[in-house]
């Protein structure tokens, strides 16, 4: 059982980079314990901002530092930060095309019983709607430390949100295929695709192990990449499979479901179910207990596969 | 250079913009136009031949809609060709948009949204004090933008984190597009406001060019603390008819007002 969560996996890589790039400054609103960046905070007091309790004061002041050169990673709860700070995130970062990395923590359902005022099942919708605003869903740590690298190296505006807590390894350590904007092939098959993002992933390949058990041949491809989501291997996995199942932490509208079916509609039509989270406040539970609750679990994706199949 | 001749030479401009393009928020741009004047005729380090100079001094125009003021001072300090702007300003294509955008020269950020400006310019403050460079950054907010609950978070901040390279000003025109500032919502502690919060405040007659100018001068050498400047302004400041009119908040000249406008600011130019 993997014990490192992706924000950790965030906290180290940019204590690492920053060492060598002065520009790299993290700002966290209150959140620099929930965001794991309490030993970055404490190792770069001279590259750490704490705005306090204003998620749109964090995000304006990270496209001004951009805008002066800087390389901010604005940390903060995926729940105010997708919403609260959303104009901010628009005007400030996506339309400017300022150079702000926006985490998102504790994103989708992580905070469980909290409620609904601590989850962002609507992220994907409110951050990929924005032109300009690339959004990624990392599925483990291992990718999550890819994704971070690899952004380092650009100078857009980015949305990436994590989890709460520690999520099992989808890769193994020193074997992680990664390229910006591809999905990632988790497993090969011919008879249906899984297209999973985040947390999520995780459980597809799961699904997908059970399934070939049981004499069907499944795909998984992990779209860490929503936005610009990966068209050409959702309409090859659309001409070469019978059926489309995606699964992702989010709300049933707008998310990385409903661009899945944009494209293939289009492009090749194939039938296309989407396992999200309700149009509707979530049940209470822990995460996991949630995941199962909507089928959004493994058992739930073999369940649905087979049904629809 | 002679400030005051500049501003009514402005003021022109704005007049023949937004007749030309028949849009415009004519009223602020007027109130504001001085303090625009100072800050690129005089006091800003910024040359459209060095716009990428990391020692620049920084402006945000946050109170955006202002941006014919704004565009007026950019085309004649020669950041962009004034012909080009007048020629396609708010017009079909033009990429001279009726809020500041900075693929435009000179335009650092992008505004239009109330209460963002100030946020933004505290990131740049803090830019500049991280890389211990000596630019300043400078914010325009409207008085009724001072609504917006977001211009308090970064009040807070830009005290909390002591940014005397920051000057703000608040253009106080008592009017908004409703009607007057305190009908709409109340406004008229704003130098209170700012002071309890930890700034360094400076209330003056914001028409009066040697009056801001001071006023600069001063935020300049006030340390540890960033200063907001309460510039009461006259809303359409400079025209007879548009002065102190909510209309006027984004009303377009009749051709007979135009040509009334324009003698006006003559005859004002004249007299100085």
């Amino acid at each position: 059982m993997n014990k490192i969560a992706n924000k950790q996996v965030i906290n180290d890589v940019l204590l690492e980079e920053s060492a060598k790039d002065k520009d790299i400054i993290v700002l966290c609103s209150d959140s620099r314990g929930s965001a794991g960046m309490k030993s970055y905070a404490e190792q770069r007091p001279e590259q750490f901002v704490e705005v306090g309790i204003a998620e749109q004061n964090l995000v304006g002041i990270s496209a001004g530092l951009a805008s002066c050169g800087k390389k901010p990673f604005a940390v903060s709860p995926a729940s105010f930060l997708s919403t609260r700070s959303m104009e901010q995130a628009k005007v400030d970062v996506a339309y400017s095309n300022t150079n702000v990395k926006l985490i998102g923590i504790s994103g989708g359902v992580s905070y469980g019983a909290l409620g609904m005022t601590h989850h962002s099942a609507t992220d994907i919708a409110t951050m990929g709607s924005m032109p300009n605003m690339r959004v990624y869903l990392p599925s483990d740590r291992f990718q999550t430390e890819a994704l971070i690298r690899s952004v380092l190296k650009d100078e857009k505006p980015a949305y990436i949100r994590i989890g709460r807590n520690a999520v099992e390894d989808v890769y193994e350590e020193g074997n992680v295929p990664f390229e910006l904007d591809k999905a990632t092939l988790v497993k090969d098959g011919t008879d249906v695709t899984i297209i999973a993002c985040g947390e999520l992933v995780g459980d597809a390949k799961a699904a997908a192990e059970e399934l070939s058990g049981k004499g069907i041949s499944t795909r998984v491809l992990d779209m860490y990449c929503v936005k610009p989501i990966d068209k050409d291997a959702i309409i090859k996995a659309a001409k070469e499979t019978k059926l489309i199942v995606t699964v992702e932490e989010h709300t049933m509208y707008g998310g990385m479901g409903s661009m899945v079916a944009q494209i293939t509609s289009a492009n090749a039509p194939v039938k296309v179910v989407n396992l999200t989270l309700p149009d509707a406040p979530v049940v209470t539970g822990k995460s996991r207990e949630i995941f199962k609750y909507y089928g959004l679990d493994a058992e739930g994706i073999v369940k649905t596969v087979t049904e629809q199949l | 250079m002679n400030l005051e001749a500049k501003a009514l030479d402005i003021r022109k401009d704005i007049i023949e913009l937004i007749y030309s393009a028949g849009c415009g928020h004519i009223g602020g741009d007027l109130s504001v136009t001085d303090i625009l004047v100072d800050l690129y005729y005089k006091q800003m380090n910024v040359d459209p031949k060095k716009m990428d100079d990391p020692n620049r001094d920084r402006f945000v125009l946050s109170k955006g809609h202002s941006v014919e003021a704004l565009y007026c001072v950019l085309a004649d300090r020669g950041f962009f060709d004034k012909k080009e702007l007048f020629d396609t300003y708010s017009k079909y294509l033009s990429k001279y948009i009726g809020h500041p955008n900075n693929k435009i020269n000179g335009v650092e950020m992008n505004t239009g949204s109330l209460g963002h400006g100030l946020s933004v310019a505290v990131g740049m403050a803090l830019a500049g004090k991280m890389d211990k460079k000596d630019y300043r950054v400078y914010a325009v907010m409207g008085d009724g933008e001072m609504a917006e609950g977001s211009n308090w978070e970064a009040v807070t901040a830009g005290a909390h984190y002591g940014l005397d390279n920051l000057t703000a000003f608040v253009d106080r025109n008592r009017l908004q597009i409703s009607g007057t500032t305190e009908e709409v919502m109340t406004a008229d502690d704003q130098e209170e406001r700012w002071a309890a919060f930890g700034w360094n405040v400076i209330s003056i007659q914001g028409n009066n060019m040697e009056a801001i100018d001071d006023a600069v001068e001063e935020a300049k050498k006030t340390k540890g603390k960033p200063t907001v400047i309460i510039a009461n302004t006259t809303k359409g400041c400079g025209v007879s008819f548009i002065e102190n009119k909510a209309a006027w908040h984004h009303k377009v000249p009749t051709e007979a007002e135009y040509q009334q406008a324009l003698k006006e600011l003559d005859e004002r130019r004249a007299q100085l």
